[in-house]
């Protein structure tokens, strides 16, 4: 009887919240309003009929301010010409309000490959447009390994979906997983919809994923959050650690890869009361490494996916130390965390060994990497993976760094 | 069989063609091709489709946030579906690619709408109105 009674409590209450939803709406103040109608340039309305938009999806009330935004969309591989043309006519009259950090771009700015002048012309068109609106050139990926983190509970914008899932999980931040372009709609307005993850209550995991093996490597991590993604369209999972939790290296991992399948925002470690529970065993990451690796070797290593940190380049410059690597290798990573790399003396290590920094760039969508030259990659980044597989065709084998090390390097 | 269903607007405007209907996300960086307008992931259930002109039903956007420009190169490329409609709670990535492409889009159906939206169906988006109707009873 109870539990048809609470059944039925729920039912109600689902109706009410479908209700509110039906008919709510964002209140915006006389300025918001005036910026939406144009009074303050072009740019202003189109931010704020994003911001708009994405709060009614959202079911927001108002908006609030946010301190930094990170936007992606910098690769002219992913935004195309309509996106250059977009940006080009944004940054005329848009200026940023907050601080404003970008995502890497295609290239190294220091090494231009072979790349065709067409991709260099509209590669530096975006760059100038970023330029233009006032963001940081910081190129990156991981802009919380670069730049001081707000204060614990800070509200942020990010869009690349990796960082967006590390802020809120490890640093304490709040972030909604902003698009490309309401990032973009912040970084002028220094304004986001709050909603979501923004607000406590949706910080909450609904469903817990029990993993019966204990994660040992990043790669590990790396599986476990692709099938999380998937399996979890909430805005936040909890995981039931069997033993220890995954050091900053994996929770990297574990991001991008909740980041490449999902919507989902965050995760937490907990139990698994009161908890929807999803077994995440040996059968379900050897089906998730089945779907991402189409091979068991390749003619180039990639590291990258999001960009390696100083942890990943000193664990990799220890693995290497007196050794040759026997296949070209490509690491990726943000100009100022390399600055910082060659400081310590990494730098030289890993290039000693063969290694070849591309900065300012990334493995997702990279034109450095084609099919032309690369029948199959390996790495260790699930979210590389999908990408290299699914956007430039290209074969991969997903092997994790010590493996990687172990299999393609030789005592020098 | 009802031929008027009420949803919620998240960007107005208005949008006539035949529903594509699926159950999967779409990750609209890899999975598109933007300047044909095609789904051009073998392992996602509207390989081959195109958008063109179509009502597109689906879950909501996943994976990358740079998908919201990909949205706009259809509009762009004009090979965009005339209204899209997430079957769940929108997402923000299909919310601001909408928005900036004036491609009407609504959400929240009432909940009897996988009897009458199949693939196929000929519909009619007003978001403004807040209704999805179909023009000509084919069911």
């Amino acid at each position: 009887m109870l539990s048809v009674i609470s059944a039925r409590v729920i039912l109600v209450g689902k109706l009410l919240l479908r209700l509110l939803y039906y008919f709510y709406k964002l209140e915006l103040t006389k300025e918001e309003e005036d910026m939406l109608n144009g009074e303050h340039g072009e740019s202003f309305a189109v931010a704020y009929r994003i911001l708009l938009a994405i709060g009614e999806a959202t079911g927001a009330s108002k908006l609030v301010p946010v301190k930094w935004a990170h936007i992606s969309g910098v690769n002219y591989n992913t935004i195309g010409d309509s996106g250059v043309k977009f940006l080009e006519e944004f940054s005329k009259t848009g200026r940023v309000a907050i601080r404003t950090t970008i995502n890497p771009m295609g290239y190294d700015k220091g090494r231009i490959e072979n790349l065709s002048d067409r991709f260099l012309k509209k590669q530096s068109s975006i760059v100038n447009s970023y330029s233009m609106l006032g963001a940081i050139p910081s190129f990156t990926c991981v802009p919380y390994e670069i730049f001081d983190i707000p204060e614990k509970g800070s509200m942020v914008s990010f869009a690349e979906s990796s960082a967006a899932v590390f802020s809120n999980s490890i640093l304490g931040l709040s972030t909604n997983r902003e698009s490309a372009l309401s990032a973009l709609a912040s970084s002028i307005t220094g304004k986001t919809p709050y909603s979501d993850l923004l607000i406590e209550n949706f910080r909450q995991a609904k469903v817990a994923i029990r993993p019966d093996f204990t994660p040992s490597t990043e790669l590990d991590y790396g599986l476990l959050g692709y099938f999380a993604g998937n399996a979890v369209k909430d805005p936040c999972v909890a995981f039931i650690p069997p033993e220890g939790r995954p050091d900053r290296i994996q929770a990297k991992a574990l991001s991008a890869a909740i980041g490449t399948s999902g919507s989902c925002g965050m995760f937490t470690f907990g139990h698994g009361s009161g908890r929807e529970i999803v077994s995440f065993g040996k059968e379900e990451a050897a089906r998730v490494k089945d779907e991402l690796s189409t091979g068991d070797d390749g003619d180039l290593i990639a590291l990258g996916g999001p960009q390696l940190g100083l942890n990943e380049l000193s664990l990799l410059s220890s693995l290497i130390e007196g050794k040759k690597l026997k296949k070209r290798c490509m690491i990726f990573c943000a100009r100022a965390i390399h600055r910082q790399a060659k400081e310590i003396g990494l730098v030289n290590r890993i290039e000693k060994a063969g290694g070849e920094f591309m900065c300012d760039s990334c493995t997702c969508m990279t034109p450095l990497i084609t099919r032309a030259d690369f029948d199959s990659v390996i790495t260790n980044s699930i979210k590389a993976a999908y990408y290299l597989d699914r956007s430039n065709s290209i074969g991969v084998a997903l092997k994790d760094l010590r493996t990687i090390v172990r299999d393609y390097s030789e005592n020098n | 069989m009802k031929s008027t269903l009420k949803c919620r607007r998240i960007v107005g405007g208005c949008g006539i063609g035949k529903a594509i209907v699926t159950e999967q996300p779409i990750n609209f960086l890899s999975m598109l091709d933007v300047s044909r307008g095609i789904i051009k992931d073998p392992r996602h259930h509207l390989f081959r489709s195109c958008l063109r002109d179509s009502i597109l039903v689906f879950p909501g956007a996943v994976g990358s946030s740079v998908g919201s420009y990909s949205i706009y190169a259809l509009k762009v490329n004009c090979v965009a579906p005339a209204a899209i409609i997430c079957s769940g709670k929108t997402d923000l990535i299909t919310a601001s690619g909408c928005a900036i492409s004036e491609i009407a889009l609504v959400d929240m159906l009432e909940k009897s709408w996988p009897s009458v939206i199949r693939n196929g169906v000929e519909l009619e988006v007003d978001a403004n109105n807040r209704m999805v109707t179909l023009p000509k009873q084919t069911i």
